[in-house]
């Protein structure tokens, strides 16, 4: 990489701090970096690393919108960083902050407990009462295409960020959690709906949402959890229409 | 090591534009819980005779009678253009194996109201 001169551009990064046992509260602080119009933030933050201040932390793997690692609030809206291009915000400052909503656990990286426990609450894989067939199990395309949107999620947590019921009822087990839930349930190879359905369907599920539908708006991977969530209003009340107004009719 | 825990904002839709929009839909339904009351104080005042009903008529048309309707007016349609145009992420229709486009399940809402604002038209002013 070669050293920026005195009359290359610049791009400030504000960056949030928070140093556990230093900073009694998270604090802003400013760097300025070389601006360049094919980088994204992440790459300023990793020039921030390796050349400006090596104690900044942040989480990122893949670089390309796959890992979900680097999700971050940029300019308070809450964005993967390796897709958040300088050239956006240019000339105007950058301001990256760890995503909403999730304890810090230090400068930009959250913890993640609340969300790997709703995760794993949902029982996010195939559940079989019945022996599965013995060798491949096979599905149509019209099957696959049932579930396909929600299986793309990559777990990012941007949609937790952008979920203003989560900020208010962290209970809540979240956009993520339900559309994953949603992928299982609708898989032609899964029996686990009603299982699932104790948490989806539950005091803290998806009867929570109030359909702000900021979650489908951030999500870099078109998954829709908001549509996710309102299909599982539709299908828990059909439940309880089959329940109650059917007493013979199974839910 | 302890995390910092972020308080919640109080005011948490203000200063975001999708959140105001949000808030704002949400208050839309007081509006339109509003003209509800209205509806039943005019069963009430149609109950209890001509004198009521003509007295019920009056009010309405004092000024701020006419401003609350044009305000419940702009609520309710804007309440049901945006839940309108949400309502394809909690219907998935499928024929076949096709998915109905989004614009086909909005459409359908459309035709719906329209269909119903007809038949109560044509309750109302069949002579």
């Amino acid at each position: 990489m070669p050293a920026p001169t005195i009359a290359a551009p610049v791009i400030t990064l504000e960056v949030l701090r928070y140093r556990p046992g230093v900073d009694p509260a998270p604090v802003f602080q400013a760097y300025e970096v070389p601006y360049r119009e094919d980088w994204v933030v992440l790459d300023a933050l990793n020039y921030i690393k390796d050349q400006v201040d090596g104690t900044v932390s942040f989480r990122w793997s893949c670089r390309m919108g796959v890992c979900g690692s680097c999700g971050m609030m940029i300019n308070g809206v809450p964005k993967l960083s390796c897709a958040a291009f300088l050239k956006d915000y240019y000339p105007g400052a950058v301001r990256v902050e760890p995503l909403a909503h999730f304890p810090i656990e230090r400068d930009l990286v959250i913890v993640l407990d609340d969300f790997m426990q709703k995760l794993s609450a949902v029982k996010p894989w195939i559940i079989r009462h019945d022996e599965a067939p013995a060798g491949e199990f096979r599905q149509t395309p019209a099957q696959l295409d049932r579930y396909k949107q929600f299986s793309m999620c990559i777990n990012c947590l941007l949609c937790y960020a952008a979920c203003p019921v989560y900020e208010l009822e962290p209970r809540f087990v979240g956009p993520a959690a339900i559309a994953l839930a949603a992928r299982y349930n609708l898989d032609s190879r899964d029996q686990g709906r009603a299982e699932r359905q104790e948490i989806v369907a539950g005091p803290d599920g998806v009867w929570d949402c109030t359909l702000v539908g900021e979650c489908t708006t951030v999500c870099p991977k078109d998954v829709d959890p908001a549509g996710a969530i309102q299909q599982g209003k539709l299908g828990s009340a059909m439940d309880w229409m089959k329940r109650v107004v059917l007493p013979w009719g199974k839910p | 090591m302890r995390p910092f825990h972020r308080a919640p904002r109080f005011a948490w839709w203000a200063g975001n534009r999708p959140y105001t929009l949000f808030m704002l839909r949400e208050l839309t339904s007081v509006f339109v819980a509003a003209y509800a009351v209205l509806v039943l104080l005019m069963l009430r005042s149609l109950a209890a005779g001509p004198d009521a009903y003509d007295a019920y008529l009056r009010w309405l048309t004092t000024p701020s009678m006419v401003v609350f309707h044009l305000v419940a007016l702009a609520a309710a349609l804007y309440h049901s253009i945006t839940w309108f145009a949400l309502s394809p992420k909690a219907m998935v229709v499928r024929l076949g194996d096709q998915r109905v486009p989004a614009r086909v399940v909005v459409g359908a809402n459309y035709a719906a109201w329209i269909a119903s604002s007809v038949m109560v038209a044509a309750i109302l002013l069949r002579r």
